[in-house]
């Protein structure tokens, strides 16, 4: 294995991670501003929840990618930008929960339990959402300190559940072209199937 | 007070027109009503001549040209509501022919320009359900479909009318992916088709239509969800047994062959109650036959509209 880039140093690290921070805020940015110009086509809401969903599960990929990321490259340093990107996910997710119940039910409660309750991808999409917010809350280090490594492991694998919940709820939405949600359940069988292949080489605990 | 006398004497208007003045205005307001109306006796459209016709206005508001030809689902171009309108510049609507065959006595091919001249085009303005749960309000220009299927003078067996869309996948660049088993297949009964609601469409706002919203010519069933008004229909054919639609076959359990637009038979994986008018901020309830059931409900008297979705 090179060398090269092996370590770096603070300095840069929290420099990158302020640059993935506005990347990261690019999206949200882009809507806002074509939402200003009415440039978000004939069905603005339908175009911000596709848009908002995308970009949750964009960043769900992108944070699932990263212990594979590393293992592969054993470069450790890729990890300290995990956490940012899980919480960027749970911030689209926000958003895009946030649309569906503002913009597209206007708040109609009996309207939205009828759809969590008889829609299977509602169901299943709700559920992700839900069982994101306790994996947003225990992000901190105080969290993790107070659970402890262990707990605090076991329920961050929730990940993989939250992530698969994701793509089905893409795919059982879609009318008939399925490929996108079929690009990201290649990414995530692809990181799952990397993290297996290196725990078992190294017998490493993940 | 002073005067300025700037203005010269024979710019003064005679008294006896000033004291005859309203009479003038009236008479010149007349005359140039009547010059107008000889010139345009109808509502003369853009590029299409065609009257419009008064039993379909409805209270609906249409929904902006710009939205109607920007926001479509035409999956020979693409699968996102914006890729039609970006790619369908590569359709070719001239030569166009369409073969009308089957269990007909006369079967005929007619060449879009033949068709043009059918029958007195109207404008009607329909709205437009997508199976989808989003609507629009639409005038389109065209004539019943009925004139054309007369024409070809079905026979007694001809329980079925199929209609084909063109199937060519270097003018229409979607098609080299079967998302759809090409080409696009739609179906109506025999009664349906006959029906005066049902439009053989060749513009919309009064012009021809755009290519991404099935130029050069399609049919337009509105009590029906959208998919089932077949677009760059290139034949049609009479026939005795139910065909079976491309969504029929992509998706049995989600697309029936009947389609009707019905608030109370829920689309297996969301509701149909309501839906968004394009341009609206709230949803708004679904209309059984999309509130044309005055005219079409008794076409399904005595059927299971649940079985028969």
């Amino acid at each position: 294995m090179s060398e090269y880039l092996k370590r770096l140093s603070e300095p840069t690290i929290v420099w990158l991670k302020g640059v993935i921070f506005v990347l990261a805020l690019g999206p949200l940015a882009k809507l806002l501003v074509f939402g200003y110009q009415d440039h978000l086509g004939a069905n603005p809401i339908e175009k911000v929840l596709r848009n908002t969903g995308f970009w949750t599960l964009t960043f769900l990929t992108l944070t699932m990618a990263v212990t594979p990321l590393r293992q592969i490259s054993q470069r450790v340093w890729i990890g300290r930008f995990r956490r940012m990107l899980g919480l960027f996910a749970f911030f689209y997710a926000v958003l895009h929960f946030s649309t569906y119940l503002v913009l597209d039910q206007f708040f109609d409660w009996p309207s939205i339990l009828k759809d969590i309750a008889k829609r299977p991808y509602i169901t299943v999409g709700f559920t992700a959402f839900l069982v994101m917010i306790p994996l947003a809350f225990t992000s901190t280090d105080a969290m993790l300190r107070r659970l402890g490594g262990k707990r605090w492991r076991a329920l961050h694998r929730l990940v993989y559940l939250i992530t698969a919940a994701g793509v089905v709820h893409f795919w059982w939405l879609v009318k008939k072209d399925i490929i996108e949600p079929l690009i990201f359940a290649l990414l995530l069988v692809l990181s799952l199937a990397v993290r297996k292949f290196h725990s078992q080489r190294s017998g490493a605990r993940e | 007070m002073r005067f300025r006398a700037d203005i010269q004497e024979n710019e003064v208007t005679p008294r006896g027109l000033w004291e005859r003045r309203r009479e003038f205005l009236q008479t010149s307001l007349r005359v140039t009503a009547a010059a107008g109306l000889m010139t345009t006796p109808f509502k003369v459209l853009a590029g299409l001549n065609a009257t419009s016709n008064p039993d379909f206005r409805p209270e609906d508001a249409p929904t902006p040209r710009d939205k109607v030809i920007s926001y479509n689902n035409f999956y020979e171009f693409g699968t996102g509501k914006e890729d039609p309108s970006e790619r369908a510049g590569s359709l070719k609507t001239r030569p166009w022919m369409v073969v009308v065959d089957g269990e007909v006595n006369q079967p005929k091919t007619f060449d879009i320009d033949q068709l043009l001249k059918l029958a007195p085009l109207e404008e009607r303005i329909y709205r437009m359900r997508c199976v989808e749960a989003w609507s629009m309000v639409i005038p389109w220009v065209g004539f019943p479909l009925s004139i054309l299927l007369r024409q070809v003078d079905p026979r007694g067996n001809a329980k079925f009318v199929e209609f084909e869309t063109l199937k060519d996948p270097d003018q229409m660049s979607g098609q080299r992916r079967n998302v759809l088993d090409w080409p696009y297949r739609e179906g109506l009964r025999i009664d349906e088709a006959m029906n005066p609601l049902a439009l053989l469409a060749v513009g919309l706002y009064g012009d021809v239509l755009p290519n991404q919203n099935g130029a050069p010519v399609r049919i337009v069933v509105p009590w029906k969800y959208g998919f089932k008004s077949a677009k760059s229909i290139v034949r049609i054919r009479l026939v005795e047994k139910m065909p079976v639609t491309s969504w029929m076959q992509a998706g049995p359990e989600e697309y029936g062959f009947y389609a009707n637009v019905n608030p109370e038979v829920d689309h297996p994986r969301w509701s149909q109650a309501r839906e968004r008018r394009i341009g609206d901020f709230l949803k708004r309830p679904t209309l059984p036959f999309n509130g044309y059931g005055e005219q079409v409900a008794s076409l399904y008297a005595g059927m299971d509209l649940r079985r028969n979705f």
